[in-house]
């Protein structure tokens, strides 16, 4: 009790700033999580609005809404939006809530590169959202941006592309520089490191995967730069260049990337599977050493994505096994996620609800891409709608699934209030049904041999298309249903929340008053 | 608004109906025609069901705790959180699947890689959007764009059976011969696929790919291109026909003495009248896709209109090197190699004939040809 005490008498020297200022301003953590994750909140609807564009599009055969020229635009601002505005950030946003309350820490160690990494993204995107009303429109040659489409032949708004991807790279360099000093300068006295919690372990990794590779994408776009503007020919095979080596450049950054964005979720999934089971994680050190597996080769396999540009028969061959390997980790985490349900005591809240759909589904997006990884197979579903089933399937139930578990689990410890579990519910079942019937379809699109980005298809994918399309619209709606659930808690209409609502959870976030007053730990807990 | 609500209402009765009619809820990939797509086909099979073999027993497990291990039916919690033999079993186990899984998925590969021996050799090109084959051994190509009208792609009008996978002039091969495909690109990466086939390479400016394929079964087999290449990536379908040898040589013939009579087109004598005529039909595959069928551009300005501008009513020279040529850094491809003399001749001439450019001016093939090598 003494350290909600300390925070209490200080309060009234170092509350928050009033007006503007505190938001532009603040080096709190709390503050610039909640900034985060409200920016990140903002993104995810853009970018699903986009998405409903193009599943409006996709409804029936025919063009009926929008040109090809703009629906390539919604695809790529749709990928990159969620991708480096949606996810990245949210997880960002949680890692500054929740990092120094689970290591006993008064605050990032990093505060004004703290608020400076925030400030940076609005920048970005409002650059990026520009280009849709530039001249040539926006950017509409895929998240994946390949030369010599994005170069020679890109829209004149790719420069402003390139300069927003640049301020996101700083931005999550400096985000990623921050997480690790905090780690690994600022735990409490006893907390070694195989007793972090393990979101703050699967956090630890993911920064030095983002300080890895994030420069390799800087160092990718100003190649693109450099040709689109100064006259070189990297990507260009007129004046010698290689378009194959944009691909192999873009995947070591990629690849990883994709790691980035799940294994914070990872960690999420082992507070809340342990506290609404009521019985420790299974296996902890297993878990860290498999996320620390799934990093590694995740430098080892970038090639995978690229099986059909014809690497010779040894390179197939290698990122094939690399990449099957991936699975032996990845199953690992399965199996301890289930063994610590197994002979629990299990009660299913909404963060639970969440967790349990997110190892299920994810599951199901590791086993499509189990069969990605097989070459000859690969051959087959490699830029088909399978490809597209794959990785919704990882990312919506495995990182979003993941964002929206953390954000019901802390949400008392953030606002003080708890949500309404009956509206909580019906946001889950409304997003698992809604998710499903999205993307389930999608997997037999694919093998049925319908290919990924285009406007238009022909009529034997008519049926699973709509039935996609309907589901899309249900997801979409759904998340407005979140939007309404998080303000009633943030303006206080709720039961109050004690400081450890939930019966099973475990860690020093939890011995702090809720909502957490604007400082806590400034006298730093002992861990036994 | 009333004729609006009813239209919406017929339109979207008449698509669920039309939905139904065609109704084709195919969930799996086909095996395909080939040795290599059959082969495939069975790594697909296999691997699947090892897949739904492992999430039998995992979400098995994980079901039966979530049913019998609740707290609602008073199910007191264990403590137990870590046994070595389990965590390196469920380590070793799924090791020793994928071992058992590459064996065969490496034995594939090898056999898709094997070039050799090839009896047809045919250089496949991408271009934004089509494609050109071209017959290496007998001197000459054309190339392939789809036929699907732009009314079916706007619901003006029904849409036919092979609704954008239909072509002008698809890739003819001989059934039963190993065909060897020389891929490469001429603008941006496209990638070639023929589901069927078990076949899909990307097609890679500066580069070229190789591939085989046998088939036995003649027939018309229908793919996509499968890397995003721009606007028009979802209209540039592959369409091989597979001919029985006899049918097959006949149709080279037919083929080469085409290419001859092509040849000939150059040196004869054209009217502007016969010129703005064959340029009509070359404007509208080669030029409309970005310039517009009726000349007034696209792409929200990305692509210039062609009406009255300087370009097509000024110097004829300065109109025939950007058609030949290019812009290079810019969306307008280099057509001296797409296109021949007589069509090229044909489309500038109707370029600065047509929408009110009347210009009265003419470009004969055969200046063309002088230009092209001078």
């Amino acid at each position: 009790m003494s350290a909600v005490a300390d925070t209490h008498a200080q309060d009234h020297h170092h509350g928050p700033a009033k007006g503007m200022t505190r938001w532009l301003l603040t080096t709190n953590h709390k503050d610039i999580g909640s900034m985060y994750l409200i920016f990140s909140f903002a993104m995810f609807l853009l970018g699903g609005s986009m998405a409903m564009v193009i599943r409006a599009e996709l409804f029936q055969p025919g063009l009926q809404i929008v040109e090809p020229e703009f629906f390539n635009q919604m695809t790529t601002m749709h990928g990159l939006i969620m991708v480096f505005g949606a996810v990245m950030p949210a997880f960002v946003g949680l890692a500054n809530w929740m990092l120094p309350l689970m290591v006993g820490a008064p605050d990032m160690a990093l505060p004004r590169m703290n608020n400076w990494s925030f400030w940076l993204l609005p920048a970005a995107f409002l650059m990026l959202v520009s280009t849709l009303f530039m001249q040539g429109g926006a950017p509409n040659f895929g998240w994946t941006f390949y030369a010599p489409l994005s170069t020679t032949y890109g829209p004149p708004s790719t420069t402003f592309f390139i300069f927003a991807v640049h301020i996101m790279g700083i931005s999550s360099i400096m985000g990623a520089i921050n997480v690790i000093a905090t780690i690994l300068n600022m735990r409490a006295p006893g907390m070694t490191l195989m007793k972090m919690p393990l979101f703050v372990w699967t956090w630890l990794i993911t920064a030095f995967l983002l300080i890895a590779v994030m420069p390799v994408l800087a160092g990718v776009v100003t190649m693109m730069l450099m040709d689109i503007n100064f006259g070189t020919s990297f990507f260009d095979a007129a004046g010698g260049g290689d378009p194959v080596l944009f691909q192999h450049v873009f995947w070591f950054f990629g690849h990883p990337e994709v790691y980035i964005m799940i294994l914070p979720a990872f960690g999420v999934v082992s507070h809340i599977i342990p506290a609404f089971a009521r019985k420790p994680l299974f296996g902890y050190a297993s878990m860290v050493y498999a996320v620390g597996a799934i990093a590694l080769l995740s430098f080892l396999v970038w090639a995978h994505h690229m099986f059909t540009v014809g690497i010779p028969i040894f390179g197939q061959l290698f990122f094939m096994y690399a990449t099957m390997l991936i699975a032996v980790p990845t199953g690992v985490k399965v199996f301890n996620w289930v063994a610590t349900m197994f002979r629990g005591s299990m009660t299913f809240e909404t963060p639970m609800l969440f967790s349990v759909a997110f190892v299920i589904l994810f599951t199901i997006g590791g086993f499509s891409g189990l069969m990605l990884a097989i070459a000859p197979a690969d051959f087959q579903y490699h830029d088909t709608y399978f490809v597209v089933a794959h990785f919704h399937y990882v990312l919506v139930p495995g990182a979003i699934f993941g964002i929206f578990a953390a954000a019901y689990y802390w949400l008392p410890k953030w606002t003080g209030t708890m949500y309404d579990e009956t509206l909580g519910k019906t946001h889950f079942w409304l997003s698992f049904v809604g998710m499903n019937l999205a993307f389930f379809p999608m997997h037999f699109l694919g093998l049925a041999g319908m290919p990924r980005r285009i406007p238009d298809y022909a009529l034997q994918f008519a049926d699973f298309n709509m039935v996609s399309s309907v589901g899309a619209f249900m997801f979409g709606a759904t998340q407005l249903l979140f939007l309404f659930i998080v303000v009633k808690c943030v303006r206080g209409y709720g039961e109050k929340a004690s400081a450890k609502p939930w019966e099973g959870a475990e860690g020093l976030e939890w011995t702090v008053p809720s909502p957490a007053p604007y400082h806590t730990f400034a006298t730093p807990p002992d861990v036994k | 608004m009333h004729v609006h609500v009813k239209r919406a209402g017929a339109l979207i009765a008449g698509s669920l109906l039309s939905a139904s009619a065609l109704a084709d809820w195919q969930m799996n990939m086909s095996p395909g025609v080939t040795d290599t797509s059959n082969e495939i086909f069975g790594l697909h099979m296999t691997i699947l069901w090892i897949c739904v073999a492992i999430g039998v027993v995992v979400f098995g497990v994980m079901f039966w705790s979530i049913f019998a291990h609740r707290k609602s039916k008073g199910h007191k919690p264990a403590h137990f959180h870590e046994n070595t033999v389990v965590e390196i079993l469920w380590t070793i186990i799924p090791f020793a699947i994928l071992v058992i899984m590459a064996i065969p998925a490496t034995a594939t590969l090898v056999d898709m890689y094997d070039t050799s021996e090839s009896e047809v050799d045919i250089k496949v090109t991408g271009y934004q959007w089509r494609w050109k084959y071209d017959y290496i051994e007998d001197d000459f190509g054309y190339f392939s764009n789809m036929s699907t009208s732009r009314d079916e792609i706007y619901n003006r009008m029904e849409k036919s059976e092979n609704y954008l996978l239909d072509v002008d002039n698809p890739m003819v091969i001989p059934a039963g011969k190993k065909v060897r495909l020389l891929l490469t690109a001429n603008d941006v990466i496209h990638s070639w696929w023929v589901p069927n086939f078990g076949v899909k390479k990307d097609a890679i400016p500066g580069f070229i790919n190789e591939i085989w394929v046998k088939v036995d079964k003649p027939g018309t087999y229908r793919g996509q291109c499968t890397e995003l290449c721009g606007k028009d990536h979802g209209f540039m379908p592959v369409v091989v026909e597979v001919l029985p040898e006899e049918e097959y040589n006949l149709w080279l013939a037919d083929q080469r003495e085409a290419a001859e009579k092509e040849r000939q087109l150059t040196e004869k004598d054209w009217t502007l009248e016969e010129l703005v005529e064959r340029g009509e039909g070359v404007y509208a595959t080669a030029c409309a896709a970005c310039h517009g069928q009726d000349g007034s551009g696209g792409g929200g300005g990305a692509f210039p209109s062609l009406r009255g501008t300087p370009v097509v009513t000024e110097d004829i020279q300065a109109h025939l090197d950007i058609v030949v040529n290019g812009v290079s850094g810019t969306a307008m491809q280099a057509f001296g190699a797409q296109l021949s003399e007589a069509d090229l001749a044909a489309v500038i001439t109707y370029e600065r004939n047509a929408w009110g450019n009347n210009t009265g001016e003419m470009v004969t093939p055969k200046e063309v040809f002088d230009y092209k090598n001078q």
